[in-house]
């Protein structure tokens, strides 16, 4: 009966030994400290800001140091109260302040990284590892960022701006989740017997992919992050890794973690760079046979068109979205306003679910605006660190620049503002939650991805108009219906070209429920079990036991 | 009153506390109207080594109404799946933490070598545990499309409720793992039985039960005899699903139990006399070694044992050859004893049982090739013991024996190979041994069992679904299988567009 001695050994020994005979000390780039002093989290943190390729820190085939004039990625913190802190270090400062350098990758990275990775693919990982090593790994990898939560939260705010309470309560909470989620998955790893004739035995394997390349946006860093990597690592693939520029932080940290867990060198590799450099070098690499992107619908075409043009390898795509939110007449109003606000303002608006244009049936019109006015008129746009404050500044001058473009476009294609369209404040890159009323629908505010804190408020009549309505973009990630009418939400739930569908609700994800996008707002699907087949290649073995030709 | 005792390791000079009451609601507590006790004996000195109350049929109903609550308060629907596999991944911990120990108490009590319990028994339920906790946050109904306009459908997987589970003395915690971690998962609460032979560890795990987080009621442990406890939440109307391990006899009682009370749903994994086919072509050494794995582990208590094995007639003398000197390096002997490899039967009752039927083997007129002498010395021992000139009326050839003494009998064809390994009513496990490709696939398609081994034996994954045919079960555990057995489907039908014309 029960005798399982592979089983055991891993489950005994297996992981500890192995973890110990892989353990190496790292070596050592330039080393980022901070101490946080805030109101919310005091902590300091420390760590290396190379590139990790093939289970080392590593400065990069241009060898960029601190202090050398060379290119490096300069990371913008926008939020003012840093200042002090930051002052020491920051000495070149443009717009927003500088928090640290890291190092740059090139084109010769990723190919280092690669080659890493297919080492590790083809002796420690992939085929080489069993499911029940893998999950072992993962888990341990969930525990050590449940002990580093709150630094983690806090690089989050540093880096990105977002709220540490929203980084603390959604971030990384969700992102321990999810790994821990797929390391349930790596020994669940099933293909199917299929029955043909007795002659014959034809069964599939899910083999992981190979080496997978990740391309990871700034707007929810480590939780994107955290989506890639666990599916990916869960069914054994390898993975060379790119941060966005602008929030390379916590990704720099999980690499540490990473090593920490104990996962084989070249196993996962983060290269820290530009789009136009170790994207589209990821993007084309003849030795990737996967690329996984989560961003815009421009840069998501340009990774779509790099793999078709190399070696076709596949794809998952995770784009833009212009999603509606239909709240009609019979709607709970006062959750329609709450859950309203929270779709389009959460993130500062940098979610490509945002619930960006709000269609109000006529009945409720006045009532919805009045009220979806006066909450958001109450939600305190502030300090990320600051124990109140619900919505922290936009990313970087560049987002802060578009989204104002946006609500001029708006004013000048003769919408109303109803409600803020102005900067807050002096200095970061805060702007004012945002209503917008009188559109019409050629509007850009209307058409167009804003990625900002600017909703647009628009009335219907009847339900046919507003589901032609909704459905007229080229996008498809989410939608989200209101009403007490459980047959009306549902049929216009099933009616709506959209990924994500909420019933009386926004913005709501979990692990294991998948998420992703119809029409131009992508291909595959993250999270849940889906995402097992976007890291999976399905290979069909059929045996002839007997069919005498 | 409940208490604690200290149980004495004179092998490594130390002693080991268990609490000795019943485990209801997070605590251990006294019988409610009994002061029977159950002794635990070491089977390797025939000594006591502690007593623990007995629980009676009105302990059971504490139990279970205890169990009822949780699920209707803080496990069961109350609970996400995320908190479930946290604190299974929590409790998995746990037991690697006290590995050891957990292994010297399993041994003090069964008898098994301190190795073999923690390396595999424990090491192995330490993962059937971190691999349920993943299954928790996972469980998935299905949508059906029925019209697409006016109708959905969809099926939810709920818990089935309060499960009573019934464990047996020969993998003491490793059954208790393969029971508990999908019960857990998907939301079930738990009243456990573990053997009068053994309930030691159970009581110990309990322990780290408390420790790991688990709100009071979802797992509840009452050591009681069969014919008391086990009887009660067989028959309990408040009972929503019994899970068995044991004997065929057992087993039969469990069901008309469940039958003639509230129809509880009934998950039995029962006893066996599996076998092995050897064919011409196959790497002798190599089936002579799982062979003596099939029968030698555990010293023969175990429900997969490989008790028959069929040779063909051309490898046959020269297959026992091999088999008996693979065989007779099998080391019996004191659990704590580092060279030991099985340890002694694990009582008085199931060593007069083996000797029982050894002797009606001899009396019937196989030969012994190997073993079949008693040791004069203190200890169930039994040492491994072959018989070869067997035939199918025998009863060491149709019974289970539960002991470390295989029936070796020879065919010529395939097709006589099939019917010597399907006549029985078991169908629990099977082996064949053959490099012939299309021999491997045709057999394994023939034999009448729920794990089929080609070209191995006995190895087992939590992954991979384990269970009997015929008269050696029903349902399945491990793998993702289990849950089905833990789990109730609802079918939802929702209207969202049909108007309904009446009368029709």
């Amino acid at each position: 009966m029960p005798f399982s001695a592979t089983n055991s050994r891993n489950a005994i020994s297996g992981a500890k030994v192995f973890a110990s005979s892989i353990s190496h000390p790292l070596t050592m780039t330039s080393i980022f400290t901070h101490e946080f002093n805030t109101p919310i989290y005091k902590g300091k943190t420390s760590f290396n800001t190379g590139l990790y390729i093939n289970g080392q820190f590593v400065e990069g085939s241009m060898l960029n140091q601190w202090g050398s004039p060379s290119p490096v990625l300069s990371i913008l913190v926008s939020t003012a109260a840093l200042l002090g802190a930051l002052f020491a270090i920051d000495r070149f400062v443009a717009t927003g302040k500088i928090i640290t350098k890291v190092a740059e990758a090139t084109s010769k990275d990723v190919d280092v990284a690669v080659a890493a990775a297919h080492k590790a693919f083809e002796t420690t990982w992939g085929l080489n590892m069993g499911g029940a090593g893998r999950s072992r790994l993962l888990a341990k990898l969930a525990q050590l960022m449940e002990e580093h939560q709150q630094e983690l939260a806090a690089l989050e705010a540093l880096d990105n701006g977002k709220t540490f309470t929203w980084a603390m309560d959604v971030d990384t909470t969700f992102a321990i989740d999810t790994i821990r989620y797929y390391a349930g998955w790596a020994d669940k790893i099933h293909g199917q017997v299929v029955e043909t004739d007795e002659r014959k035995l034809s069964y599939t394997r899910h083999e992981p992919i190979g080496v997978v390349g990740q391309i990871i946006p700034w707007n929810f860093p480590l939780l994107m992050m955290s989506w890639k990597l666990g599916p990916a690592l869960a069914t054994g693939n390898c993975i060379v890794m790119k941060p966005s520029e602008f929030t390379p932080l916590t990704a720099i940290r999980m690499s540490e973690l990473i090593h920490e867990a104990g996962f084989p060198p070249g196993t996962f590799n983060l290269l820290t760079g530009y789009g136009n450099t170790v994207g589209a070098a990821i993007s084309s690499h003849m030795k990737i046979d996967k690329v996984a992107f989560t961003g815009s619908t421009l840069v998501g075409r340009k990774i779509m068109e790099a793999a078709a043009k190399s070696n076709l390898k596949d794809i998952t795509l995770e784009l833009g979205g212009k999603s509606p939110n239909i709240i009609f007449n019979d709607a709970d109003v006062e959750q329609a306003v709450n859950w309203a606000a929270h779709g389009i303002y959460w993130n500062h608006g940098q979610a490509c679910c945002a619930g960006s244009r709000i269609f109000v049936q006529s009945g409720i019109y006045d009532e919805f605006l009045s009220k979806f006015t006066e909450k958001t008129r109450s939600l305190k746009v502030g300090d990320p660190f600051d124990l109140d404050s619900y919505q922290g500044p936009q990313v970087s001058q560049l987002q802060y620049d578009r989204i104002m473009e946006y609500i001029q476009s708006g004013k000048d294609q003769g919408a109303t503002v109803h409600l803020g369209g102005d900067r807050v404040g002096t200095e970061g890159f805060y702007i004012n939650p945002t209503i917008f009323t009188d559109t019409t629908p050629d509007m850009k505010i209307v058409q167009e991805e804003i990625f900002g804190p600017v909703g647009v408020v628009i009335k219907f009549e009847d339900e046919e108009d507003v589901i032609r309505q909704a459905n007229d973009t080229v996008f498809g990630l989410a939608a989200a219906v209101f009403s007490q009418n459980i047959t009306r939400a549902l049929t216009t739930a099933h009616r709506l070209k959209a990924g994500t569908a909420w019933v009386n609700c926004v913005n709501q994800l979990h692990a294991n429920v998948p998420f992703g996008g119809f029409k131009q707002s992508g291909i595959g699907r993250e999270l849940g079990e889906y995402a097992l087949h976007n890291y999976t290649a399905v290979k069909s073995v059929q045996v002839n036991l007997g069919h005498v030709m | 009153m409940a208490h604690t005792v200290k149980i004495p390791v004179p092998a490594l000079n130390k002693e080991i506390t268990v609490s000795t009451g019943l485990f209801i609601n997070n605590e251990f507590v006294p019988s409610v109207d009994s002061s029977e006790v159950i002794q635990c004996f070491n089977p390797a000195t025939e000594e006591i080594i502690a007593s623990v109350v007995a629980g009676s049929s009105k302990d059971i109903d504490v139990a279970v109404a205890a169990a009822r609550k949780a699920f209707k308060t803080s496990w069961g629907k109350n609970v996400t799946g995320w908190e479930r596999s946290r604190l299974i991944n929590k409790l998995a911990d746990l037991i690697e933490r006290d590995a050891q120990e957990l292994a010297e108490l399993e041994t003090l009590n069964n008898g098994k070598p301190v190795a073999i319990a923690r390396d595999f028994d424990i090491g192995d339920s330490i993962q059937c545990l971190r691999y349920y906790a993943g299954w928790a946050d996972k469980i998935t109904g299905q949508t059906i499309e029925v019209d697409n306009i006016s109708k959905m459908a969809f099926t939810r997987h709920e818990p089935i409720g309060v499960c009573g589970q019934i464990i047996p003395w020969n993998y003491p915690i490793n059954m208790w793992a393969w029971k508990v971690a999908p019960a857990l998962a998907v939301g079930c609460t738990i009243v456990m039985k573990p053997s009068e032979l053994t309930p030691l560890t159970a009581l110990k795990l309990s322990e780290l039960v408390i420790e790991a987080g688990f709100p009071p009621g979802v797992i509840n442990t009452v050591p009681s005899l069969g014919s008391v406890g086990g009887a009660a939440l067989s028959a309990h109307p408040d009972v929503d699903k019994i899970a068995f391990t044991g004997s065929t006899l057992t087993g039969r009682k469990i069901m008309e139990a469940a039958a003639k009370s509230n129809l509880k749903k009934v998950s039995l994994e029962l006893g066996g006399k599996s076998p092995q086919l050897i064919f011409e072509s196959a790497d002798l050494q190599q089936a002579a070694a799982w062979s003596a794995l099939g029968i030698c582990y555990n010293t023969g208590q175990d429900c997969t044992a490989g008790s028959r094995i069929y040779v063909q007639d051309t490898v046959y003398d020269k297959f026992i050859d091999v088999l008996v000197s693979t065989v007779k390096e099998t080391v019996i002997g004191n659990g704590f004893d580092q060279k030991t490899g099985g340890g002694p039967l694990v009582s008085k009752a199931q060593f007069d049982r083996v000797w029982g039927y050894i002797d009606a083997g001899k009396a019937e007129g196989a030969k012994v090739v190997l073993g079949g002498e008693r040791r004069n010395t203190k200890g169930f021992f039994v040492d491994p013991t072959i018989f070869t000139d067997v035939n199918s009326d025998m009863k060491i050839v149709k019974e289970e024996i539960f002991g470390p003494v295989l029936s070796i009998g020879r065919f010529k064809t395939e097709e006589e190979a099939v019917a010597l390994a399907n006549n029985t009513t078991y169908g629990l496990g099977a082996g064949l041994h053959s490099t012939d490709a299309s021999q491997c696939m045709r057999v394994s398609g023939l034999l009448e069992a729920g794990t089929v081994w080609v070209n191995s034996y006995n190895l087992l994954s939590n992954n991979v679904p384990f269970g009997g045919k015929k008269q050696s079960g029903i349902g399945r555990e491990l793998g993702s299988y289990a849950l089905e057995e833990y789990t109730s489907v609802k079918a939802v039908h929702w209207n969202i567009g049909e108007k309904l014309q009446w009368p029709l």
